[in-house]
């Protein structure tokens, strides 16, 4: 990324690790997210390969769990969530005209607790194997009793990386709030920003309970708590609480910026403005509402009661009516328009009729007495891989071809991107429709074989396929990136796609303060509008002057360095034969990241100013 | 530039929120408290699931004490209205007394504590240990995380008060006291359910 810099004097590592500047920020949480994406879709192949055929010994029952376990937790915490935060980093801002985030500290403070955070859980490895209790971790099996070292690296790994998450969320409520430029009310908001608001309030409300239930799980397990112990007056069913008030809204948290990303890109390539603005913000609302109303349908099968049950299944057929006010507005917005079919446009295309069928068999698990069947099967899996893939991925894909020319000043390959685009479809499709009958003919979720003759050998070897089917396409994707670095042609105008909002204003490459003079914005899909009605430049708010910008720090880094080694520290108490005492480790860990906080606290760090000059020299520069 | 404030009359009446840095700070730490608020209120309702899984240990009703809580609680509440005082001096520009009022905030928060620390002392003689029963987990680590959150509470303003003590109020200043002060009322608002949740239901047995 070649970002006019007005520090060239840093080197290039330095300058990345105590960077604040929100599109940098971006990168870091692209690459680290694409990382763990890779890894944990790695474990999943492994995981088709043992299941493959029957009574395969390609894997231990033990190393399967752990696959199992770190697969869902890798990719929903540490894969989604921070490729979701990647686009939200670096598109709101610009979308909303400002020049950074609210509080460019805590968004570098944001990354590294999450980067470190997911540190602290993928180690487990080297000390005794992963956890293997299930991504949801449900007690009794997670408890000291029954899981090993790898459940503590859970509990203190997803700790701190979901202190990350959380103060990233906090920043983009405020940066959304109160950083908007002259004009940008909120119902003249993108999609995406309002999106990006709504999953930063649900993170607010969901990952702490969250951490209030993995610091019972940790008190439990190392502190010796009794708070899911029955003999001794504890409730193995809180956990499961817990854990879906946190679980449900997570599933929204990442499949609402995917729905303002398919809210970006399908209008840009169907050049018509998005159908029905006004019902999109209130379907979000709602669904956002809803989501907290729901976490019950998880946990149908405990036995909570028919009342219980049957209010909650209402609630949760309830959401279907503003997704699907969602998936007609995007109908709507495709009719009648000019649509472009490139990679971007594929992916957000397709995404409609595929969440529409995860949609499908959501309402179907939703109603209380079929659950009882499907519970813990594979209709399950294909149900939430239906919602996430198909939802979420497919997303992320169309948002990674369509930013990508703004990001990295070039695009991606257009003939790669498609035959990336039409394997992954067609290997999504084949690894999980078929799970859909392989979960109502009987087969077990979570489950490392099953026996011959019971008619699934065929279907689990369709499904096997079908994955490495979406695994050849991510490596389509990876070759396209190198690929397309090497041999695309770099972009030198603003707006490549011929865009619509405002993001496509500023130059490529982005300056770093983003805007030299601050636009007034006059409409939805401000840059559209300036293009029909104005000169197709944005009309600025302000005059050109010194722009205020602020420092980069070490901090972040240290803080988030402090977390992983306290919260190593901890896992450490319940190992057997540590070289240091843990008390040693938790003091240095908690001396770092206190001690930068109060360095933090005691100096004033007011910035620097980029002068008027160099203002003017960089933009003759970009334009 | 946008977040400047014009200082030849003297502070603005809201120093606090008066510039954009203020605006944010002020916003953000609103969210963070409304997250906090969530986090307290898992660790409330796993108290109030748990609270009868004495296990054979002992409960509530054996151990609360009406006079050392009611002790606690005035000092925790007199030290939240000191810290609002302290909030009207800042916006009064008198830095002295702000100054002053904050002392008075973090001795009174001292005192809490240590009454505290007593009381868990004193619990744990009574042979309610952490690990003794659900009820004794989740009574410490609910009362034990409040007790926490004055700890670093006392920390910041204390460090506040020593960084600051010579400056008198600026801009960049008026916002961290007030955030400051905002958190300290926010644990004194989750003291008053403590004290109703668990010690007012756990005597009155309700």
């Amino acid at each position: 990324m070649a970002t006019a810099t007005a520090t060239k004097d840093k080197s290039v590592l330095w300058d990345w690790l105590t960077t604040v500047d929100h599109k940098k920020l971006a990168v870091l949480y692209l690459i680290a997210g694409t990382l763990f994406f890779v890894k944990a879709g790695m474990m999943a192949l492994f995981m088709r390969i043992q299941l493959m055929s029957a009574e395969n010994d390609f894997l231990t029952g033990q190393t399967f769990n752990e696959l199992i376990t770190m697969h869902g937790t890798i990719m929903l915490f540490l894969a989604a969530t921070p490729l979701i935060f990647a686009f939200m980093n670096f598109v709101i801002p610009l979308q909303i005209g400002a020049r950074d985030v609210a509080f460019p500290f805590v968004n570098a403070l944001g990354f590294w607790i999450f980067f470190f955070g997911g540190l602290l859980l993928s180690v487990s490895w080297f000390f005794g194997g992963g956890p293997d209790a299930g991504w949801t971790a449900y007690v009794p099996l997670s408890s000291g009793e029954y899981a090993d070292l790898g459940l503590d690296f859970y509990v203190l790994g997803l700790q701190v990386s979901g202190i990350g998450t959380l103060v990233s969320a906090i920043n983009f409520i405020v940066t959304i709030i109160n950083m908007r430029a002259p004009g940008m009310t909120m119902m003249r908001m993108p999609l995406f920003c309002w999106t990006g608001l709504v999953v930063s309030i649900l993170i607010v409300f969901a990952f702490t309970p969250l951490a209030a239930g993995l610091a019972l799980l940790m008190l439990d397990r190392i502190f010796g708590g009794q708070f899911f112990i029955p003999d001794m007056g504890g409730n193995a069913v809180l956990w499961q609480h817990i854990f879906w008030i946190f679980g449900h809204p997570e599933v929204y948290i990442l499949v609402l910026p995917a729905f303002g990303i398919i809210s970006e890109v399908i209008p840009a390539f169907s050049r018509k403005r998005l159908f029905g603005y006004t019902a999109m913000v209130f379907a979000t609302l709602v669904i956002a509402f809803l989501g907290f109303m729901v976490w019950v349908h998880h946990m149908f099968t405990v036995g909570l009661g028919p009342i219980t049950n049957s209010v909650f299944a209402i609630a949760t057929m309830g959401i279907a009516v503003p997704t699907g006010i969602k998936i007609f507005n995007w109908l709507f917005t495709m009719w009648g328009g000019k649509i472009t079919f490139n990679t971007a446009m594929l992916c957000a295309s397709s995404f409609v009729p595929t969440f529409v069928l995860g949609g499908v068999t959501g309402v179907m698990l939703a109603m209380v007495p079929v659950d009882y069947l499907y519970h813990d099967t594979y209709f399950v899996v294909a149900h939430f891989h239906y919602i996430i893939i198909g939802g979420i991925v497919l997303g992320l894909l169309a948002g990674t071809y369509y930013w990508y020319p703004k990001m990295f000043g070039h695009k991606l390959n257009e003939k790669l991107g498609i035959l990336m685009f039409w394997l992954f479809y067609i290997g999504f499709h084949m690894t999980f429709f078929i799970q859909h009958i392989l979960g109502l003919i009987g087969m077990p979720r979570r489950v490392y074989t099953y026996l011959e003759g019971q008619g699934m050998e065929t279907m689990n070897l369709v499904s096997s396929i079908g994955s490495f089917v979406m695994g050849a396409a991510i490596l389509v994707l990876v070759i396209n990136v190198v690929y397309s670095a090497f041999n695309s042609e770099r972009i030198t105008v603003n707006d490549p796609w011929d865009a619509r909002t405002l993001e496509w204003s500023t130059p490529t490459p982005i300056p770093e303060y983003n805007f030299a003079q601050t636009p007034q914005v006059r409409s939805l899909d401000p840059w559209f509008y300036e293009k029909v009605h104005g000169d197709g430049t944005m009309k600025p708010a302000e005059p050109m002057t010194d722009i205020h910008m602020p420092n980069g720090s070490i901090l972040p880094f240290v803080i988030g360095l402090g977390l992983f080694t306290w919260g190593f520290g901890m896992v450490m108490m319940n190992m057997e034969n540590t070289i240091v005492p843990p008390f040693l480790v938790i003091g240095t860990g908690v001396i770092l990241t206190f001690g930068s906080m109060l360095i933090r606290s005691i100096k004033e760090d007011h910035g620097y100013h980029i002068p008027l000059e160099q203002v003017k020299k960089i933009e003759k520069e970009v334009s | 530039m946008a977040g400047s404030v014009d200082l030849s009359k003297g502070l603005p009446s809201h120093p606090e929120k008066s510039t954009l840095e203020g605006k944010n700070k002020f916003l953000g730490f609103w969210i963070f408290l409304g997250g906090e608020t969530i986090m307290f209120a898992t660790f409330f309702g796993t108290f109030l699931g748990l609270r009868e899984g004495t296990a054979g240990g002992p409960s509530a009703e054996e151990l609360f004490s009406m006079p050392l809580v009611f002790i606690m609680t005035m000092l925790l509440l007199t030290s939240s209205l000191t810290s609002v005082l302290a909030m009207f001096s800042m916006k009064k520009n008198n830095f002295k007394n702000m100054l002053v009022l904050m002392i008075v905030t973090v001795l009174l928060g001292l005192g809490f504590l240590g009454f505290e620390i007593y009381e868990f002392v004193e619990y744990v003689h009574h042979g309610l240990g952490y690990t003794t029963s659900a009820f004794a987990s989740s009574f410490y680590t609910l009362v034990g995380l409040h007790g926490a959150h004055v700890l670093f509470g006392l920390c910041w303003i204390t460090t506040l008060i020593i960084r600051y003590s010579r400056s008198g109020i600026t801009l960049t200043n008026a916002p961290k006291f007030y955030v400051a002060s905002l958190y300290w009322h926010f644990i004194d608002v989750v003291w008053v359910f403590i004290f109703t949740v668990v010690y007012l239901m756990g005597i009155g047995g309700a």
